[in-house]
């Protein structure tokens, strides 16, 4: 294991690990419910798994699924997938200065490990304790997301396959995603643009080709950008 | 969710989507780590959309699994999944935890399920 000095598991690495635990209360129904979903809709547990490791980001992995249950064109599986992941591009610019003294190939590495919740813990720890190793760190908080992700996909997919339709447990994922979406509505351009997004997304439930989703999400955007002109 | 248990089993189209979302995703994940250097600053023509995609994603992925819209007004409301929706809602409102709502929208939806419409 990376990290590993003298048989010591590296302090910064550990402090990484440490920091993330309390996430993972989260992350663990979060990845059951991607592989519950993943067997739901008819994907096998090599698929299920391919997804989480190659993908590896819930929300467009939830959503690259179901349209592939309801059996959408290739190209907006894809499209609505690459806007869901579109705001890692935000993570990805606001935590470069920070690794901009590793070689290539460890940004690399690192790049792929990237998500919501290492990005947080991470530039938040960077902030505060500027001893740290930023790389070390970032790959407790990181692979351990890593592992829990698709360890609790391979559990979901068993489980998934072993309990009755009438549970509803697929009712998860709407529930999942409405935990993330109450804080992401913090101000009004925030709000308009899940209200509008979210709108819009039924009523353009019938759309061909099911682009009700890509459709809403783009023009949820817009409403926020208006949203923060007008009040500007 | 349509589709039942066995309908995309060992489709193609299923490995072409993980694999080209996958490279999109990585893409986006590294942009920035790997210009940075020659390019410092976010342009804030990409910067000023990319703050609406969460709550514009995150909703438009959230209410039409909750809103089916019914003949009537009265069929659109009384509908177990919005109404387990805007239990859940109003626990992730309070807590902003993801245990808490999903137990909160579960419980909720097979209470209404299994005991109430039953």
């Amino acid at each position: 294991m990376t990290g590993m000095n003298g048989g010591v598991l590296d302090e910064d690495l550990i402090a990484g690990m440490r920091d993330v635990t309390p996430l993972m209360l989260g992350i663990v129904p979060f990845a059951l419910v991607a592989g519950i979903a993943a067997v739901d809709a008819g994907l096998t547990l090599a698929e299920a798994v391919g997804l989480s490791v190659i993908v590896f980001a819930g929300a467009s992995q939830l959503a690259a699924i179901d349209l592939l249950g309801s059996n959408a064109p290739l190209a907006v599986v894809i499209g609505t997938a690459v806007v869901i992941n579109l705001r890692m591009m935000m993570y990805s610019a606001s935590i470069a200065p920070y690794f901009a003294d590793y070689a290539r190939r460890t940004r690399a590495g690192l790049a792929y490990l990237l998500t919501d919740q290492a990005y947080a813990l991470s530039i938040a720890e960077y902030e505060r304790n500027d001893d740290r190793s930023r790389w070390r760190y970032y790959l407790g908080a990181a692979a351990s997301l890593w592992v829990v992700w698709q360890i609790g996909t391979v559990v979901g997919v068993v489980v998934g396959a072993g309990v009755p339709d009438a549970w509803g447990l697929t009712f998860a994922v709407p529930l999942v995603f409405l935990a993330l979406l109450v804080p992401a509505m913090k101000d009004r351009p925030t709000t308009a643009a899940g209200i509008i997004g979210g709108a819009i997304a039924v009523v353009a439930g019938g759309l061909p080709l099911n682009l009700g989703l890509l459709v809403g999400a783009l023009c949820g955007i817009a409403a926020g950008m208006a949203t923060e002109v007008t009040a500007s | 969710m349509t589709g039942g248990v066995g309908a995309v089993v060992s489709d193609p189209r299923v490995w072409v989507a993980i694999v080209v979302i996958g490279a999109f995703t990585y893409g986006i994940r590294l942009s920035f780590i790997h210009l940075f250097g020659r390019i410092d600053e976010v342009p804030s023509g990409v910067k000023r959309p990319l703050r609406y995609v969460p709550p514009a994603v995150l909703a438009a992925l959230v209410l039409p699994d909750l809103v089916t819209v019914g003949p009537s007004v009265a069929a659109t409301l009384f509908d177990e999944r919005l109404i387990a929706g805007l239990v859940a809602g109003a626990v992730a409102w309070r807590t902003e935890n993801v245990f808490a709502t999903i137990a909160a929208g579960m419980g909720a939806l097979w209470l209404l399920r299994f005991v109430v419409l039953a």
